[in-house]
């Protein structure tokens, strides 16, 4: 594996957030979309990742703890440290808690198939994960929370219709340098902001030696790319390496189908994905 | 008309508050709520956001809950005019069927004057265009206090529109809006923020005029929106402001003493040469028309 690219392009602050701001623009968000569908509590998947974690303790900030169920999924080969950092969030905020292992949901699955690569393997447990959640979801009278981030959203960096789906997720619109900013300022456990991000899918896994690349670099050039719109030469001035703009570039445009609902053949005069138009909030 | 040397005083409040999508029954119940309270704080002009009976994301909920000048609702409006004056956007419906981002001015159950917003943003996150038809006519007009605009929220964007109504002898420029919280730094505000800040200042202050801008709050398919209504001096002093992302029924009194101290001071109306602006402008249009 090549070394993590790294540029130091950019000013360092182009990302921070005013905390101040952000935080209640999240929390107000969550209350105000889940508060006006008539629904009093959320659940979430809990992994003892950052990104979950910054969605838990915005979550419990908008609804009061009462009102989060975090759910924690374990696999048989999840780390203790995932685990255990989980658990710091449930004991600090004081949300209610279920774990339930999958193992005994996807083993017999992978004893089919095992040749199954590893990619197979993470995808059917991270939509096992999201059954749970949805299950959950119907059984608690809850609306599930997402918990992807916007790098991660813009890389494809996630499994559609697993971990990328939920009814409302507070940190799609964050970097993962802000979900660290915000992470350290909303006060979640050390241990999570300070240990290398993993999806935690097979042993050892860390996101930054499986993309290639620091979530500082690629933060940084998606946000000159996508937020700023700068052209490719912008970018080149601004110290990004050309390989790193295109293989970024390609990552964003073949995921695209990842954000997107699937397509419909158009038939009538008015189809759901075109001509029929109406904000999710219809009547709220 | 107001008579000459005499100091009137008008007591406003704005009704930052935040629309259901779509049910507009729900909506005019807080508007009649809102009314009540303005009225127990002596307000005497009630002012709320664009599209404050309808909710802003409507897409193609536009031609359900649009309503005519003679609909049941907008008659419920004027009889609340009798109480308190009032200012309340809403998706109008014309008698060709087109539909406008509209706001009307209401006054002892008339309707004293109609804006439809000329400018309709349309990139970006905005699509307004696609379903609203643009207003022709941007004009000022008479109320007790003095002369009135309405310009809708993108309305301002454009400059042209607040020097027509300033030259039509605006005093009181009424911006209702429903500005999305966008654009965050590290700085103390939004983008959104600064930016009409900016406008609301620049316009009350270089046009020597009381602007009351009504925006509203809430969030709408994941948009929030960041009310922090504001009324700002013909000087470009702060009168009064509302929190931000919080219910509130802003009251200020604005009086006519205020109008001609400033424009004693900056006497920039006095000296204004529409002449010039007319005839440079028709100077620039027809060398646009030259091949």
């Amino acid at each position: 594996m090549a070394a993590p690219i790294r540029s130091s392009a950019t000013a360092p602050d182009a990302l921070a957030l005013n905390p101040d701001v952000a935080i209640p623009l999240l929390t107000g968000f969550i209350h105000d979309e889940v508060t006006k569908v008539g629904v009093e509590r959320v659940v979430l998947n809990l992994s003892g990742g950052i990104d979950s974690a910054l969605s838990v303790y915005l979550a419990a900030r908008a609804l009061g703890a009462e009102n989060v169920c975090a759910l924690m999924l374990p696999y048989k080969t999840s780390s203790e440290d995932s685990l255990g950092d989980a658990q710091k969030c449930v004991d600090d905020l004081g949300v209610r808690a279920m774990t339930i292992s999958i193992t005994e949901q996807v083993d017999p699955y992978f004893a089919k198939f095992p040749d199954m690569t590893n990619l197979r393997r993470a995808n059917k447990m991270a939509r096992e994960r999201m059954t749970i959640l949805y299950d959950q979801s119907q059984a608690q009278g809850a609306l599930p929370i997402g918990t992807s981030n916007k790098t991660e959203l813009l890389l494809g960096y996630g499994t559609i219709f697993g971990d990328m789906a939920s009814a409302v997720n507070p940190i799609g619109d964050l970097y993962k340098m802000q979900v660290w900013q915000l992470s350290r300022e909303i006060g979640v456990p050390k241990s999570i902001i300070e240990k290398p991000p993993t999806a935690d899918l097979w042993p050892g896994q860390t996101d930054e030696s499986e993309l290639g690349f620091t979530y500082d670099a690629v933060d940084r050039l998606l946000y000159y790319m996508i937020d700023k719109r700068y052209s490719t030469d912008a970018l080149l001035e601004l110290g990004f390496d050309r390989d790193f703009i295109d293989l970024i570039a390609l990552r964003v445009r073949n995921s695209q189908f990842k954000r997107r609902l699937p397509l419909i053949c158009k038939v009538s005069v008015r189809t759901i994905t075109s001509d029929f138009r109406y904000p999710r909030d219809w009547g709220r | 008309m107001r008579e000459l040397d005499h100091v009137m005083k008008l007591t406003v409040g704005i009704g930052q508050f935040a629309p259901a999508l779509g049910d507009v029954e729900r909506n005019l119940a807080k508007i009649e709520e809102l009314c009540v309270e303005a009225k127990h704080a002596d307000a005497e002009l009630l002012i709320l956001p664009e599209l404050a009976l309808t909710g802003y994301t409507l897409k193609d909920m536009v031609p359900v809950v649009a309503q005519t000048l003679d609909s049941p609702i907008i008659r419920k409006l004027r009889d609340l005019s009798r109480e308190v004056e009032l200012v309340c956007g809403f998706a109008e419906e014309s008698s060709d069927y087109r539909f406008y981002n509209a706001a009307a001015y209401f006054q002892n159950g008339a309707i004293r004057h109609v804006h439809r917003k000329v400018y309709l943003p349309t990139y970006g996150m905005f699509e307004e265009y696609r379903y609203f038809a643009s207003g022709e006519r941007i004009r000022s007009f008479d109320t007790p206090f003095g002369r009135a605009a309405i310009l809708i929220c993108e309305d301002l964007w454009h400059p042209s529109t607040s020097y027509i109504t300033a030259q039509d002898g605006c005093d009181l420029l009424i911006v209702p809006s429903c500005s999305p919280a966008r654009g965050l730094d590290h700085d103390e505000d939004l983008y959104s923020v600064k930016a009409w800040r900016t406008l609301n200042r620049m316009n009350a202050h270089f046009y020597g005029q009381y602007v009351a801008f009504a925006n509203r709050i809430g969030y709408e398919d994941g948009v929030g929106f960041w009310g922090g209504s504001e009324i700002i001096a013909p000087d470009g002093e702060l009168v009064a402001r509302a929190e931000q992302f919080q219910p509130e029924l802003l009251i200020a009194t604005l009086t006519t003493e205020h109008l001609k101290r400033a424009r004693v001071v900056s006497p920039l109306l006095r000296d204004e040469r529409l002449d010039i602006t007319l005839r440079e402008l028709d100077r620039i249009q027809r060398q646009r028309m030259e091949p």
